[in-house]
């Protein structure tokens, strides 16, 4: 089994340690990444904001690389890579003159069966639970995660197509896998203020506060992320210091992968003390 | 005898017939639908801090009342959650629609009524341009100069950097002339 991959820019920046598990992860799982060729910026919440014809090209220019790499559906790590990836194949399937238009600009042709899909689904519908199973070494027994979905991988449904949009239940399923007790909680897919964190960090610093004591409320002592932006506010922005992983991190302590503990030293909350309560370090 | 003459007590507002049709057409949403059931206000996370709320803009639009809603706070402190969208049980992508509205004020001429958001949209969108990728670093320091914003955030941004997370050398990708052709054909 192969897929092609696309880390997106923060892969090398904010998100290092998220990068670091998956490959680990996948190393473990015995499933090939193909790293798309000189992949571009997938233009963010920012350009479609501001350009819309611009949000739709920068992702097809990626659309086009993995196509012709040939190595398989393109799976996305990052929430927000994978909302606009999705987005720009959303307006290619339904919307015929943008589609002509953004493959001119582009200079390719879109091929509607290419399947575009995040990370977790991945895992959860393609790799199989199963097969997670049997790779786990270590059980996460006696962890309480509060899954966070955010809201770049679950809406809008008709663009992400992954999952209920109101109680989503991948990441819960897989924590369950790992051997974890995932909490119920009613914030998993409340919106974190994304990057309003450089302009108003008072409103995300509310908006986060209240999901991490709503989490804690549920009794969950930590909270298990799939989005670099939502991981960074929820560590940054909070002040009751509950430990945020990427849910590829808890599943490289469970599969007992090695060189995991220099993706702790990343962390702005470091969760070295909750994994060694648990004799999980 | 002189006839005494009424003067307008208040000065109507200019009104655009046509920004219901224009805003339809941009978005490709069917905003004559909207009921004002609420839902998208309800579960808007940045709806406290907007002058005008979601569900105010679409009523605003069918009304005509095109100064108002492209000079809004309310199109930049939309985060594009989608939660609104979701949940409108007619359908209207109201997220979608923020983005037409927004386009249609920068082609307007209108100043963002918050000014730094759109900043960092245009900080961010350039250091794409420049190297394909972004790179947080040059961005920043992008963004500061053009808000002249200096002192806000400096701690979070100082964390980041001492954890390693914003390299100083760019990450650049080889096709940087096709980055630029794809720039060019989608200049407004």
């Amino acid at each position: 089994m192969k897929f092609s991959y696309f880390p997106g820019c923060t892969d090398h920046s904010t998100s290092v340690e998220y990068g670091q598990s998956t490959l680990a992860i996948f190393k473990t799982l015995g499933v090939e990444l193909v790293e798309i060729e000189d992949w571009n910026c997938c233009g963010a919440a920012a350009t479609h904001s501001i350009n819309h014809l611009l949000a739709l090209c920068l992702p097809a220019r990626n659309i086009s690389k993995a196509q012709s790499a040939q190595a398989g559906p393109l799976v996305v790590p990052c929430a927000g890579c994978f909302n606009m990836l999705k987005r720009t194949q959303y307006a290619l399937k339904n919307d015929e003159a943008k589609r002509k238009e953004v493959e001119e600009i582009v200079g390719f042709t879109y091929q509607p069966s290419f399947e575009i899909l995040a990370l977790m689904d991945v895992i959860v519908n393609r790799i199989g639970l199963e097969k997670v199973r049997e790779k786990v070494k270590r059980p996460l027994t006696r962890l309480k995660p509060a899954c966070y979905y955010g809201c770049a991988l679950v809406r809008h449904p008709k663009v992400t197509q992954l999952d209920d949009p109101e109680n989503p239940q991948y990441l819960d399923r897989l924590m369950k896998a790992l051997g974890a007790q995932p909490v119920e909680w009613s914030y998993k897919i409340d919106c974190c203020g994304a990057d309003l964190a450089l302009t108003y960090s008072n409103v995300v610093k509310k908006l986060v506060g209240r999901i991490v004591s709503m989490a804690k409320e549920g009794g969950a002592q930590c909270i298990v992320t799939s989005c670099g932006l939502c991981q960074a506010n929820l560590e940054m922005r909070q002040e009751i210091g509950l430990p945020i992983f990427y849910f590829t991190e808890l599943m490289g302590v469970a599969f007992a992968v090695e060189k995991r503990e220099t993706w702790w030293k990343k962390h702005m909350i470091s969760p070295k003390g909750l994994l060694e309560s648990l004799g999980l370090a | 005898m002189e006839v005494e003459k009424l003067e307008p007590v208040v000065q109507a507002e200019k009104i655009a017939p046509s920004f219901l049709e224009e805003a339809k057409r941009r978005s490709g949403e069917d905003l004559s639908l909207c009921y004002q059931c609420l839902k998208c206000t309800a579960g808007c996370p940045t709806a406290p801090y907007m002058d005008i709320r979601p569900n105010n803009v679409i009523r605003m639009i069918q009304m005509g009342r095109k100064e108002a809603v492209l000079g809004s706070s309310a199109i930049w402190l939309c985060v594009s959650c989608e939660t609104c969208g979701t949940r409108c049980p007619n359908e209207i992508d109201i997220g979608v629609l923020m983005d037409a509205l927004r386009e249609m004020a920068i082609e307007e001429g209108i100043p963002a009524k918050e000014k730094n958001i759109h900043l960092l949209h245009e900080a961010f969108v350039e250091s794409i341009k420049r190297g394909g990728r972004v790179h947080e670093a040059t961005m920043l320091i992008d963004y500061k100069l053009r808000s002249r914003d200096f002192m806000t955030d400096l701690i979070p941004g100082m964390m980041l950097f001492l954890k390693g997370k914003i390299p100083l050398l760019p990450s650049f990708v080889k096709g940087r002339e096709e980055i630029k052709r794809i720039f060019e054909r989608c200049k407004k």
